[in-house]
């Protein structure tokens, strides 16, 4: 019998497929390597200039072209401490509550609504923040703390409203969706005989997430509080909206600062001399390799996690 | 050793705190919602769809160029990077070995953990400054590029799902790879292609750091690709900060609708699920 | 009863002397044929000949290579990542192993059918079995629905699904999903069919049908099957090979084997002192 359909023969199909779909991954890979190296082939005059000074210096002045990044760096960092200070607990809290502790029937509910804090879009958070969330700090958050904790630096000082505190806020709620659902993950994946065995010896519930869930999914948590720290660090427009955008270091939490993602927002289109745009090329290029580090750090964590859920399983 | 009283309440007590945490978080949700729907619907009004802004401190006006600007620029980004995203997908489950697609995948994982005003730096220097303008096509780029990780990593978790025996079954025909990857393959897992896209579509749709210093914004009618082209978040962002009660009442109502498009992306992305196919 | 059944449909080719069957046409043959999975060797150089026109059932304990066997024949064999073939592979006078063989010409000549029934999900029923027509630059309808017919009807699902060819391939019965699945292997016009344990996912009165329907397929294709059942080996197949550990232990007629094995190690297998 002799094969008397009429195919139609393409030899060069697969061959095509094949080789098209391969560069198009080593495109995006390319890309992503021609974004490191593009920030910093731009930042070298400013690495020229200032060299390691740059990190220590406090001075950010246009006129005579004198930049130090330190003011913004203090604001990222600190901005983002508030926002892992509020948010990990929350996040802890919700995640406990959606995987063991609260009733069945609310947990889909409460789940689909933050997985909707996660979709708003970082401007109208700060729209938010302006109009909403700024007086209600200055009229009643500010004042109370202090009047609670005013006898510490950190909480002295006129209360705008509009500054350090502010922006951490805005950014815990931001990241709680990260740190919240990851966390869920990994609560969900400590092994079922691990928490009977708590509740076979008499362990309460909350008991048995003390001395099992918590220790169990200690490395998985933690990189989900590295991945949303990740996120907070890069946050751009709803920071800028509410921090007050002063490059001065302030140690009061009530006063205006600035971050890194937020000097570069406000400033790049207007500079004009090309060490200015260099200097600010060069805040980019910290940012990134500071939350590619913090994003690696915190995907081994999880995975090294979920290696050890799965060996523990099988 | 405590009593069993003792730790019964502390049990009662944590759990309540836990439901404590829940709600403190959900406060924030409802206010958004709260205040973006009662501040947008009072604000909102026919001119705001149909009119350009106004001059610096005149009111009325609208934000029409910038509704376009955005789904133009929207599309442009989902015309370039939803096929990057898939073919790289499918390269790396079809034909990388192990070595190379976890090389694309960690590229993948770290690409969408980078600020999004990276990404805006980045579209700047290598578009804006060679082509010497702000351009919609320098926005569509950096959305784009922040759209490709999560297109990306939805195709191969969802192209991994497929059962080899289909691939094989097809493969035994006589069907090319490239008909059997097109024809069975993709869309068999289409629908959760469509989800993960969408949702990351709607995610990018909001983004404004990236077209700082790309599409820039525009206040006068443009939808030439190599100008500057107004885009919603981006209005929003300037009449927010702006001094002007009028311009803080039409951000209002831009967010309502930037709200509304982001949360008619994601529901439409979940029905797309619905459609489930039982594999055996 | 079952050896009752043997007996009753016993045919002169199963008694044949093995120096008869020499004489036979040899549809495909391999040479020395080792399969790999990375550093793991699953066949350790397998002789041995599929005569045309016949059924020839491959039978072994589980992890003996039956399958790794049959999916070295259409090339199937090396898409599992880190698998790789030695040895030679003959269709007719073609070497299937050789550097420039075109793989896709290869799997239109020689079919498959497997372990579990896997019509494509997406697509209908009638595209289902045209699905290697269309896919491969066939447009012509006329021919597509003859094509469609025909096959349907070889595989003896045309009456029960002739008023909903365009509902999904996925609302049939497991049975009639696996007999669509041979339909589909029948519309590009094979002439080997290979069957990877194609009941073993089924209930006994489909199991039936399948085994009917390969019976009638000899007529005009060379079939191939891979099975776990003896009783299945005993009831279809002219031919019988018995794998163990990678080796090819005994090949003859199937009756032969069954009651006459040359090898101790049939025997025990065979009745089931073994596995």
């Amino acid at each position: 019998m002799t094969n008397e359909i009429p195919f139609k023969k393409i030899w060069w199909e697969d061959p095509l497929f094949k080789s098209s779909t391969a560069f198009l991954a080593w495109f995006v890979f390319g890309l992503s390597v021609l974004l490191v190296f593009i920030l910093g082939k731009f930042s070298l005059p400013s690495i020229a200039q200032f060299g390691l000074h740059f990190f220590s210096s406090t001075e950010w002045n246009p006129v005579t072209e004198n930049f130090g990044a330190l003011p913004f760096i203090y604001g990222t960092i600190v901005s983002s401490l508030i926002a892992i200070l509020i948010a990990v607990p929350l996040s802890l809290g919700v995640a406990l509550y959606l995987s063991e502790l609260g009733p069945m029937w609310i947990r889909n509910p409460l789940n689909f609504l933050i997985e909707l804090l996660a979709a708003i879009p970082s401007v109208i958070y700060g729209l938010w923040g302006i109009f909403v969330l700024v007086p209600f700090v200055r009229k009643y958050v500010e004042p109370f703390l202090s009047a609670c904790f005013g006898f510490h630096p950190l909480f002295q000082g006129p209360m705008y409203g509009i500054g350090m505190l502010s922006a951490g806020i805005i950014l815990s709620i931001m990241i709680i969706p990260t740190i919240s659902s990851i966390s869920r993950e990994v609560f969900s994946l400590v092994p079922a005989s691990l928490k009977e065995g708590a509740f076979a010896i008499g362990a309460t519930r909350w008991e048995m997430i003390r001395l099992v869930m918590l220790p169990y999914g200690r490395s998985g948590v933690l990189g989900a509080v590295i991945l949303g720290l990740g996120r907070a660090l890069g946050e751009t427009m709803a920071v800028t909206m509410v921090i007050g955008n002063r490059p001065d270091i302030a140690i009061s939490l009530f006063a205006p600062a600035h971050t890194m993602s937020s000097v570069i927002a406000n400033e790049f289109s207007e500079a004009t001399t090309s060490l200015y745009a260099a200097s600010l090329m060069e805040i980019g290029l910290a940012l990134l390799v500071l939350t590619l580090a913090l994003n690696i750090l915190a995907r081994m964590l999880v995975w090294s996690f979920y290696g050890k859920a799965k060996g523990t399983r099988a | 050793m405590k009593s069993h009283l003792r730790r019964r309440a502390e049990n009662k007590i944590m759990t309540g705190l836990m439901f404590l945490f829940a709600i403190l978080t959900i406060i924030p949700l409802i206010s958004i919602f709260a205040f973006v729907i009662t501040k947008g619907v009072t604000s909102i009004n026919l001119d705001f769809f149909t009119h350009l802004p106004k001059p610096v401190g005149e009111p009325g006006g609208g934000m029409a160029n910038a509704i376009v600007g955005t789904l133009l620029l929207v599309s442009l980004a989902c015309l370039w990077a939803i096929p990057v995203g898939i073919l790289a997908g499918v390269y790396m489950v079809e034909f990388a070995g192990p070595r190379i697609a976890s090389t694309i995948r960690f590229t993948a994982d770290v690409l969408s953990g980078i600020p999004s005003i990276v990404i805006g730096v980045f579209a700047y220097s290598l578009m804006v400054l060679p082509m010497r303008s702000f351009s919609t096509i320098s926005g569509a780029f950096a959305l784009g590029f922040m759209l490709i990780p999560t297109v990306l990593r939805t195709t191969e978790e969802m192209i991994k799902l497929v059962p080899q025996t289909l691939r094989e079954g097809a493969l035994a025909l006589g069907i090319s790879r490239f008909k059997t990857t097109i024809h069975i393959v993709l869309s068999t897992t289409l629908p959760g292609i469509i989800t993960g896209t969408l949702l990351g579509v709607a995610r990018i749709a909001g983004e404004t750091a990236p077209l700082l210093f790309t599409a820039f914004g525009n206040r006068v009618w443009s939808t030439n690709l190599f100008e500057p082209i107004a885009a919603l978040p981006l209005q929003i962002f300037v009449y927010a900060i702006s001094p002007f009660e009028d311009w803080q009442r039409q951000a209002w109502a831009g967010a309502l609708v930037l709200i509304m498009m982001v949360f008619v992306l994601s529901v439409v992305s979940r029905s797309a699920t619905k459609r489930k196919y039982s594999f055996s | 009863m079952e050896n009752d059944t043997i007996e009753t449909e016993m045919t002169a080719e199963q008694t044949m002397t093995p120096s008869l069957e020499e004489t036979r046409k040899v549809k495909m043959f391999t040479e020395d044929l080792k399969a790999y999975f990375g550093t793991f060797r699953a066949l350790h150089g397998i002789d041995m000949r599929i005569f045309s026109n016949r059924a020839t059932a491959i039978i072994g304990p589980s992890g003996c290579g039956k399958s790794t066997f049959i999916r070295c024949l259409n090339r199937m064999h090396e898409f599992v990542p880190g698998a790789r073939t030695e040895g030679k592979v003959f269709l007719d006078e073609k070497d299937l192993f050789k550097k420039d063989i075109d793989l896709i010409e290869i799997r239109r000549s020689i079919g498959m059918v497997f372990q579990r029934p896997n019509p494509f999900p997406t697509l209908s029923i009638y595209d289902n079995v045209c699905a290697g027509l269309k896919l491969s630059g066939i447009k012509n309808k006329s021919f597509l629905n003859q094509a469609v017919e025909e096959s349907l009807l070889k595989a003896a699902l045309w009456e029960e699904v002739k008023d909903k060819l365009n509902h999904s391939g996925m609302s049939l019965s497991g049975g009639q999903q696996q007999r669509l699945c041979i339909a589909r292997a029948l519309a590009v016009k094979p002439e080997v069919i290979l069957f990877d344990e194609p009941c073993s996912a089924l209930d006994p009165i489909s199991t039936g049908k399948v085994e009917e329907l390969i019976h009638s397929l000899k007529e005009n294709y060379t079939i191939v099957i891979v099975t776990h059942n003896m009783q299945q080996a005993a009831r279809i197949s002219d031919y019988t090979g018995y794998f163990y550990l990678g080796t090819l232990v005994e090949f003859g007629a199937t009756k032969k084997i069954f009651t006459n094995p040359d090898k101790q190690e049939t025997e025990d297998y065979i009745t089931g002192r073994f596995g």
